[in-house]
């Protein structure tokens, strides 16, 4: 796949949680049309990055450029509204209202005249979804819940999508169809997506580029493929080993 | 473990047996309780000196009572409530509910005849039985009365659940009309039946829907989104001083200053969510516990303006638009118009109706806002604050405009209260009022509409029938006042309803949306979940 021009582009980006720094000048940049893939161990800084991305928490030193504008300072909500969407970590659908009405939260206000046809492509995108139309959100199963985190934040028609962790808690074959479902979307609709993983296998078999990071710190990057066959990589990720 | 340990005890005792013991077990826990509550009971004497007054005989029927209680509870109604679980083997049908058995058409048919005979001789009842046994009987007609209203509705059930909001709003409606002419009926003038009235529509009618009107606003902040809200009360002062004050300083018209009042309450809603945008759960609610005591402690010491802890008096009435007037001095004086007798309730009637429209408004507000993207993103933000935000939806002014939403409905009732009472004071507006509200959104179901109404209905309306019973009397004494214990059996109300059903009376949420049409979701698609 040919990378396209840098839609999302993190550079020396400090965060810290009171006093104490979880980033530790991260660079990091996804190309428009890419699939890329950030992997590392508990604790590594994975979940903050994403987080701060969309401003919770800001970055102290550094600064996150989307599509040309520097988002480092904007408020989260005019992040969102930028069409960068986030299936958040723990999925975060909002349990006591029904799929339907999870969908339509993710509908920004100047899409609502795509809103039809947005709901049918993701639900073309997982069937198991319209099955549980009516069904409150909290009573889904987990797989369920992934499904309607990543077709909630589709319904933002998004430039750019922000994973995080979507295998997590998951069975083998959801997670499957969770990383089928990602590349299609890639394929067909061009979809950027930026995603989280500790299932370092998966992500990087899926992924264009992937980024490994260790306590806060960005200490390789290259493209899937090779980050696959890297012996650090497979030590530490992919064969149990200790890290 | 328990379940164990249930079975062996069932195994070794029979009901009979463990209600005895079980009852024992109450009537000792009930004796520590009430030993110092019932059984002693301190005075004066003559010489003003403090004495303890023993009333043994008293604690003695306490307890007595408790035992009894808990051996027909152990002995006989939970063995009731086991068989009505199990299901008869020859008919493979559970028996007949509780409710089809005691609901039946020759035990209508009785209570109607009683309720007529008791009406039939309702004046001549203390003359043949004395005024003691009349007041069992008037007591007995009532439970008839409730008993065959309640058979209709039980026949009506499946029909009174499909149209529940519809047939709610006829009931208000026809309320005054109903009780006007019931009450003239009964009395035989058409005076008596408007002076008769004025108590069913002040203290039951608008008494009510003035908490139905403050919860369903409440709700708004508290069940809508999840902004738990202990100071509401501070809207409906804020709301009722603006028309005390303007109405008598400027002499404005009630329908000029109800939206200015809303506006002015919803003005502070705003200045009180500024600085608690950061707040959520405990520690906001002890924010607005405060705000609502600085509005409070306000009134009480801007003397200048409120007069302080006297009050604002002689607010001016509503009119109907300027063009009826409920002054008797005036010349467009409703009963002058009309050429009718002169009476205080045709002002009652008409408040009630304006407070049921007000009601009602909040009511449509609200059902519309939900269907909208503010309305939704309300329940998004009770639900999850950070998925809200990481969706672009903006959390200060959503915050901002449920507070400001919330309180000009508290606005509003506040003014009507004002117009209603004709002087207001800080004293309304004490912390109690706020946690009564609360509680009626809470035991409601926090969101539900119908809920929050019935709730209103059974608190305030409940509370308010304890008036009338007189004939507890004749059970406890001349000098027993069944009003002083409302409070108790309130609290008591609260207790039960919270566990019998803990999420209050309506404890489902409603959708607002649907892809096409409203579905059901068949059983193949729920038969498993993978994942």
């Amino acid at each position: 796949m040919t990378a396209g021009k840098s839609l999302l582009d993190i550079r020396g980006v400090e965060t810290y949680y009171g006093n104490i720094r979880a980033l530790n000048g991260v660079d990091v940049s996804v190309n428009e049309g890419e699939i890329v893939a950030l992997i590392g161990a508990n604790g590594a800084g994975k979940s903050t990055l994403m987080m701060t991305i969309f401003g919770t928490p800001r970055a102290r030193r550094g600064t996150i450029t989307f599509a040309g504008t520097d988002i480092t300072d904007l408020p989260t909500h005019e992040i969102a509204r930028m069409r960068i969407a986030q299936s958040p970590e723990g999925r975060r659908i909002f349990p006591r209202m029904t799929v339907m009405e999870n969908l339509q939260m993710g509908a920004s206000l100047d899409n609502l005249k795509f809103f039809d046809e947005d709901v049918e492509k993701v639900f073309t995108l997982f069937p198991r979804l319209k099955e549980r139309i009516a069904q409150r959100g909290g009573t889904l199963s987990g797989g369920e819940q992934q499904m309607l985190s990543i077709g909630r934040a589709l319904m933002a028609r998004p430039k750019l999508l922000l994973l995080d962790e979507p295998s997590l808690g998951l069975a083998p074959l959801i997670v499957k169809q969770i990383f089928d479902a990602i590349r299609e979307l890639n394929r067909t609709q061009g979809l950027t997506v930026f995603l989280v993983e500790q299932n370092a296998f998966g992500a990087l078999k899926l992924a264009t580029r992937g980024y490994v990071m260790v306590n806060g710190v960005v200490t390789m990057s290259g493209t899937g493929k090779d980050l696959l066959a890297d012996p650090e990589v497979r030590a530490a990720y992919l064969e149990g080993g200790r890290h | 473990m328990a379940n164990i340990a249930q079975a062996t005890r069932e195994a070794s005792a029979t009901p009979f047996q463990r209600g005895i013991k079980e009852a024992l077990y109450a009537g000792a826990i009930s004796f520590g309780l009430f030993f110092l509550f019932i059984g002693l009971r301190t005075d004066q004497n003559i010489r003003n000196e403090l004495i303890l007054v023993p009333r043994w005989g008293l604690l003695a029927i306490v307890v007595g009572l408790v035992m009894l209680g808990r051996f027909v509870y152990v002995a006989y109604g939970q063995p009731f409530m086991a068989r009505q679980k199990i299901v008869n083997v020859a008919s493979g049908l559970l028996p007949d509910s509780v409710a089809t058995r005691f609901f039946k058409l020759p035990y209508f048919i009785a209570s109607l005849v009683v309720v007529g005979l008791l009406m039939v001789f309702a004046g001549s009842l203390d003359g043949i039985f004395g005024p003691a046994l009349a007041g069992y009987m008037r007591f007995f007609r009532a439970l008839a009365i409730i008993y065959a209203l309640a058979s209709v509705m039980f026949y009506f059930r499946a029909f009174i659940q499909a149209h529940f909001s519809a047939l709610g709003i006829g009931v208000l409606v026809a309320y005054p009309i109903v009780v006007v002419v019931a009450l003239t009926l009964i009395s035989g003038s058409m005076a008596g039946g408007f002076q008769g009235s004025l108590k069913w529509v002040d203290n039951f009618g608008i008494q009510i829907l003035i908490y139905v009107m403050l919860a369903w606003g409440l709700n708004i902040v508290v069940g809508l989104a999840g902004l738990l809200d202990l100071g509401y009360v501070a809207f409906y002062a804020v709301g009722a001083y603006a028309y005390a004050l303007l109405a008598t300083q400027l002499g404005w018209s009630f329908w000029i200053l109800l939206p200015v009042a809303g506006i002015m309450a919803a003005f502070w809603g705003v200045m009180l969510g500024f600085p608690v945008l950061r707040l959520r759960g405990d520690y906001l609610a002890i924010v607005t516990l405060a705000f609502g005591e600085i509005i409070r402690l306000v009134l009480i010491n801007w003397r200048e303006v409120t007069n302080g802890a006297a009050g604002i008096s002689g607010i001016p009435k509503v009119s109907f638009f300027g063009l009826i007037s409920f002054n008797v001095s005036d010349p467009n004086y409703i009963a002058k118009v009309f050429g009718i007798a002169q009476s205080g309730a045709y002002y009652k009637i008409f408040l009630y109706y304006l407070i049921l429209g007000l009601a009602l408004l909040t009511a449509f507000v609200t059902i519309r806002l939900r269907r909208m993207p503010v309305g939704r993103a309300w329940e998004a933000l009770r639900e999850d604050e950070i998925a809200c935000r990481s969706l672009g939806i903006n959390t200060t002014t959503t915050k901002l405009t449920a507070f400001a939403t919330g309180a000009m409905f508290g606005g509003f009732a506040g003014s009507f209260f004002a117009a209603r009472q004709g002087f207001v004071s800080p004293e309304s507006f004490v912390f109690l009022e706020s946690a009564i509200i609360l509680a009626i959104v809470v035991l409601g179901g926090m969101g539900s509409l119908v809920g929050i109404a019935v709730a209103a209905a059974v608190m305030i309306g409940g509370t308010e029938i304890l008036r009338e019973m007189e004939f507890l009397k004749a059970v406890f004494g001349s000098d027993f006042t069944p009003e002083l214990y409302r409070m108790l059996l309130f609290g008591m109300a609260m207790v039960i309803v919270m566990l019998w059903k803990p999420r209050g009376f309506v404890g489902s949420r409603e959708p607002t949306a649907f892809l096409h049409e409203r579905k059901s979701v068949s059983s193949s698609f729920t038969k498993e979940g993978h994942g």
